[in-house]
């Protein structure tokens, strides 16, 4: 049972044969086995799991209609707001902070009789690319215990890699779920900005911010999406239907599209390791096989996202956590003498260093005297960065490219050199100033046996063609079958 | 040595909408504390604000009221500072693109003049909550007030005392009245003022400029208009004394004390105030197009400053009673129809603010909210006219108007209040009046210094006699007449 | 290398951000900023002065709600993940400089 994909095991548990608890209990005996090692959850909830799990084989037992995601076991990453357990986001500034409500991604979740297992780990407040951030633990890369599971949503990647979930829930600011899910071997979505409901989701940069599912392929990526994705009154960013369209992802998935045209910017690629720009370019083969038509296109301002984005996400993060004060939530220090020391100190106190540095930096560049030199040039490189997709996009139907310079890393070798650090995020992050979708989906490996992944680009709102044209890929090889030795 | 007081204003007026700017928590003042906070206006991880739509419409009618250029697009910025009445740490409020800008505001003098204050900008913003302070060694933080919607206006500095500041207030408070937008209520912290102050002194035919001085947090027309004057002694005071000028960062900020009537210094520098504005990533812009503005404008009525020019000259009223019958908009509707129903402007204003306010003040209503009609008093004030009732009965004959909405026609009936002015009928009352009282008909003829006071006794009588429905007028001719 | 931010300003910001840091965090983000702020600077070699900003990619405005009332949370849930309280108000040390305004 634990090799079904999230959609084979929906079915099958809603035909009866088999049920949600056989599943729930699979994966807790999964968690009891390697989750010491793997370390992919922040908190687990095993007793309501089962409760759970249990109430909707009844359901199903009597008849009654359930739910897209019916029992299928589901972790979500931990700076997304629930009412059961804590909301972390891996910090100790709010390690023990209990939302009063569900970020509307867990309604819809719970709506459709998802079982949530966990909340999963992640780079404190979602900054950085390697979980090693997380304020609360450690978590490993499935395939190579001594190498970082990628980041920020480290912890949801890790959870599906290894088996001790079905399918996961993640955000992306940029590149927090594909570049994740491409160390750990499998899918990663990062929808359009403004197609998934951000109510809920503890913010790290709000303009870029982005839900989606970290699964095991495509399909499950289809299903995912089809239960989160939609218009919420309670985010005023998010995209009514009539502006974006809203489809059945899973419906057509398995309709190749025709005379598919891809772009790729070989200038730009060619930053990446040997063994990752060979992956890719066995990749683009595969399309060619398929009758895919290739062209070679040069986006001039992709290498100052980089430069853009550090400027943008932290000045709206320096804003965004200003409200963790230990005032009204969360920790607060007890050497305050007075108002002011609640602030200084207790922010001291429980920020990690990262955080700390990303706040900084980002006061800095919204700091009077230095907006328009940072804050404002990189509001206008983004729009360039745009401008490039935009042309791009009139000439294919997407865009392929790595999702990493490279296949993971070994724990603590980059963490002392924020700046190199923040270099490896080059594939990823002119997604998220762009706005527009993208997706990570395994497509080899390396000399080391570590999962490399292929990204796919698609035009604004456009997920459902880019899950039709990873589905291509995913039919034509087996990258997604395989299973770290960890599991086996 | 001569000088000028310049003062530019910064005003914020709640808005009455029924729930906060960003989230559906009512707006209710004196509940509970911190049981008016969800978790979008406690600023919880995770949560974002929505508009209140009504919010909006209210400030941009505003805008239109004040003259303002009311843009097509407006767009929401952040504003940050560390504060515990501020959850979030930043304030959602309208930096580059405010909602409404270039405008004016007439605000009338004494003797009947009027002056146009510029007005820079409005926009919206959100308010905080309440920090306080009376509970011993720390402080208190209620966030019922936290998110409730506010309107800044920013004035150009073109006030030259604490009378005309008053005045704006004032003028202000009565316009967002008219509107419905607020109830202006300053006991409630609904209108707070912010005055900037400095001196422009000639001396020696140089010309020096006092540092700006800021005043926190008014919230008493008597304050502000206090707290000007004081300013505008102390700065001169001050200057006589050290010579000190504006300088870039010697503005002041100064509170004021309102038992003692003085400001008091609270910072020294412009401390590094860097609020660090951007665009707030969680709202999208407003673009307001021609129908939504046309929508908007249609809830602008007649300003108050244009009712009250109005009153005094084409019905001749007095610059007071019109400033009465002008405080609200309910009395100036009220007013307006009852005059267009026929009544003559000088005495339906008569009813209205002798009777009409005297009864609304007693049961705490407005005029409008006494359930009468408008043409009744209209009536009423043909009846006072024609001498059909005299003036002293509109008094019982308006309290029942309230009392039982009949027709005025029907209450004069049924009080008998009809006065009497056949002067056959009366001529036979009165003889028998002077019949009853030889002693003062004496008084009268004799003509000392007791006949007038004689001459109104018997009047008196001849009253008392009708039941008060006799026209004193035509009494007091057959008095005359009987009596030289 | 011409530092791009020195340890004064260093402080200067993390007093805006209400952090507080030791001698070593001070010397360490100065180091560490500088580097990242040089690299950002590389946006310099663009020309964007015809360029306008882009804070946001979606392509909507107006987005409004009506004026109708939602229950609030109530006090005790307000305050349940309060660090301090005083009867029904959130508790902190005494501020003496009430001059913020809205
Ligand atoms: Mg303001
Ligand atoms: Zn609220």
């Amino acid at each position: 049972m634990e090799e079904f994909s999230a959609r084979q095991l929906r079915e099958r548990i809603a035909a009866g044969e088999v049920n949600s608890v056989e599943a729930v209990k699979g994966v807790f005996k999964r968690i009891d086995e390697l989750e010491p090692t793997i370390g992919a959850y922040i908190s687990t909830c095993r007793e309501r799991a089962m409760e759970r799990a249990a109430e909707v084989d009844g359901r199903i037992a009597a008849g009654e209609q359930v739910g897209e995601l019916a029992g299928v076991p589901v972790a979500v990453k931990d700076n997304m707001c629930t009412t059961f357990g804590a909301t972390t986001c891996a910090s100790k500034i709010l390690e023990n902070f209990h939302a009063p409500y569900n970020a509307t991604v867990v309604e819809k979740l719970l709506a459709a009789d998802a079982v949530i297992v966990g909340k999963t780990n992640m780079d404190e407040f979602a900054m950085g690319s390697s979980t090693e951030n997380s304020g609360l633990k450690q978590t490993v890369n499935p395939w190579d215990t001594s190498r970082v599971p990628g980041g920020s949503s480290g912890g949801s990647a890790a959870a599906v890699a290894g088996r001790l979930c079905y399918a996961a829930i993640g955000s992306d600011t940029g590149g927090s779920i594909r570049q994740p899910a491409s160390f750990c071997g499998v899918v990663g979505l990062k929808p359009t900005y403004g197609r998934v409901s951000r109510f809920g989701l503890v913010a790290y940069g709000s303009s870029l911010d982005q839900i989606g599912p970290i699964t095991r392929t495509v399909g499950d990526a289809a299903l995912m999406m089809n239960v989160i994705a939609g218009h919420d009154p309670a985010d005023s960013t998010s995209v009514d239907e009539e502006t974006a369209g809203l489809c059945d992802y899973l419906a057509k998935l398995d309709e190749p599209i025709e005379k598919l045209k891809i772009a790729i910017v070989p200038e730009f690629n060619a930053g990446a390791a040997e063994a990752v720009t060979k992956a890719l370019a066995e990749a683009i083969e595969v399309y060619k096989n398929l009758g895919a038509e290739i062209v070679e296109i040069d986006m001039a301002h992709l290498d100052y996202a980089i430069a853009a984005y550090y400027v943008i996400a932290t000045a709206e993060a320096s804003s965004n956590l200003a409200r963790y004060d230990g005032v009204h939530y969360g920790h607060r220090s007890e050497k305050a003498a007075d108002y002011v020391e609640v602030y200084t100190k207790s922010r001291a106190e429980a920020f990690g260093k990262e955080v700390k540095r990303r706040i900084m930096l980002g006061t800095y560049a919204l700091s009077s005297g230095y907006y328009d030199a940072y804050y404002l040039k990189a509001l206008k490189v983004r729009n360039l960065i745009r401008g490039d997709f935009a042309e791009a996009f009139e000439q294919c139907d997407c865009i392929m490219m790595p999702v990493s310079p490279t296949a993971a890393f070994k724990i603590g070798e980059k963490v002392d050199d924020p700046l190199t650090m923040y270099l490896c995020d080059i594939y990823t992050i002119a997604v998220n100033l762009a706005g527009i979708p993208g997706i990570s989906i395994p497509c080899g490996f390396d000399g080391e046996s570590l999962p490399i992944g292929l990204q796919i680009l698609g035009s604004a709102f456009d997920e459902d063609r880019l899950l039709r044209i990873a589905r291509m890929f995913e039919a034509q090889t087996n990258w997604n079958e395989k299973k770290p030795p960890i599991v086996e | 040595m001569e000088y000028k007081v310049i003062v530019g204003l910064e005003i914020h007026v709640q808005l009455c909408t029924r729930t906060k700017m960003f989230c559906g928590c009512a707006v209710e003042f004196g509940q509970e504390p911190n049981s008016r906070v969800c978790p979008v206006c406690l600023g919880m991880p995770g949560v974002l604000p929505v508009m209140n739509k009504q919010a909006f419409e209210y400030a941009v009618l505003v805008g239109l009221a004040l003259n303002c250029e009311i843009p097509g697009f407006t767009k929401w910025d952040r504003k940050s500072y560390y504060y515990p009445d501020l959850p979030k740490n930043y304030q959602i409020s309208q930096y580059d693109l405010p909602l409404s800008r270039n405008g004016f505001i007439e605000i009338p003098l004494k003797s009947g003049r009027s002056k146009r204050i510029r007005i820079i900008r409005a926009h919206l913003e959100e308010d905080a909550g309440k920090n306080l302070h009376s509970a011993g060694n720390y402080s208190q933080v209620d966030l019922n007030r936290t998110g409730t919607p506010l309107l800044e206006i920013v004035t150009e500095p073109d006030l030259n005392n604490g009378v005309e500041a008053r005045a704006l207030g004032v003028e202000l408070q009565r316009i967002v009245r008219f509107l419905g937008v607020s109830e202006g209520d300053m006991q409630k912290g609904q209108m707070r003022f912010e005055p900037n102050i400095n001196l422009v002194i000639s001396r020696d035919g140089r010309e020096y400029r006092t540092p700006i001085v800021e005043i926190k947090n008014l919230n008493s027309f008597r304050a502000l208009e206090r707290s000007i004057d004081y300013e505008e002694q102390r700065q001169l005071a001050e200057f006589l004394e050290s010579g000190k000028v504006i300088e870039m960062g010697n503005k002041t900020t100064r509170g004021w004390d309102d038992q003692r009537e003085v400001t008091v210094l609270q910072r020294e520098k412009e401390e590094a105030h860097d609020y660090r504005y951007f665009p707030e990533p969680d709202l999208v812009p407003v673009e307001l197009d021609k129908r939504w503005l046309e929508e908007i404008r249609s809830g602008l009525c007649e300003l108050p400053i244009t009712r009250q020019m109005r009153y005094v000259n084409e019905y001749k009223l007095s610059d007071y009673d019109a400033g009465v019958l002008t405080s609200e908009r309910a009395i100036s509707d009220f007013f307006d129809e009852a005059v267009k129903a026929g009544g003559d402007p000088k005495r339906v204003c008569n009813l209205l603010t002798q009777e009409g306010l005297r009864i609304a003040k007693e049961r705490g209503s407005s005029i409008a909210e006494l359930g009468i009609k408008a043409e009744n008093v209209a009536k009423l004030a043909g009846l006072v006219e024609s001498g059909t009732v005299s003036a002293s009965a509109s008094a019982p004959i308006f309290m029942q108007m309230v009392e039982t909405n009949k027709d005025t026609w029907s209450i004069v009936n049924e009080l008998n209040l009809i006065q009497k002015s056949d002067a056959g009928e009366l001529e036979a009352i009165v003889e028998q009046a002077l019949a009853d009282n030889p002693d003062a008909v004496k008084d009268v003829t004799s003509g000392g210094k007791k006949s007038k006071k004689a001459r109104g006794f018997l009047l008196g009588q001849v009253m008392q006699k009708t039941k008060g429905q006799a026209n004193p007028k035509v009494v007091s001719e057959i008095l005359t007449k009987k009596l030289g | 290398m011409a530092e791009r931010i020195d340890e004064e300003q260093v402080r200067k910001v993390a007093r805006l951000s209400r952090l507080e840091l030791t001698e070593g965090e001070v010397e360490e983000f100065t180091g560490q900023l500088s580097a990242i702020l040089e690299y950002v600077e590389k946006m310099n070699e663009l020309e964007t002065d015809r360029v306008e900003p882009l804070a946001h990619c979606l392509p909507i405005s107006n987005v409004l709600r009506e004026d109708v009332v939602k229950e609030s949370l109530g006090t005790e849930k307000t305050l349940a993940n309060a660090p301090q309280r005083d009867e029904d108000f959130f508790k902190v040390p005494k501020i003496l400089d009430d001059s913020f305004g809205a």
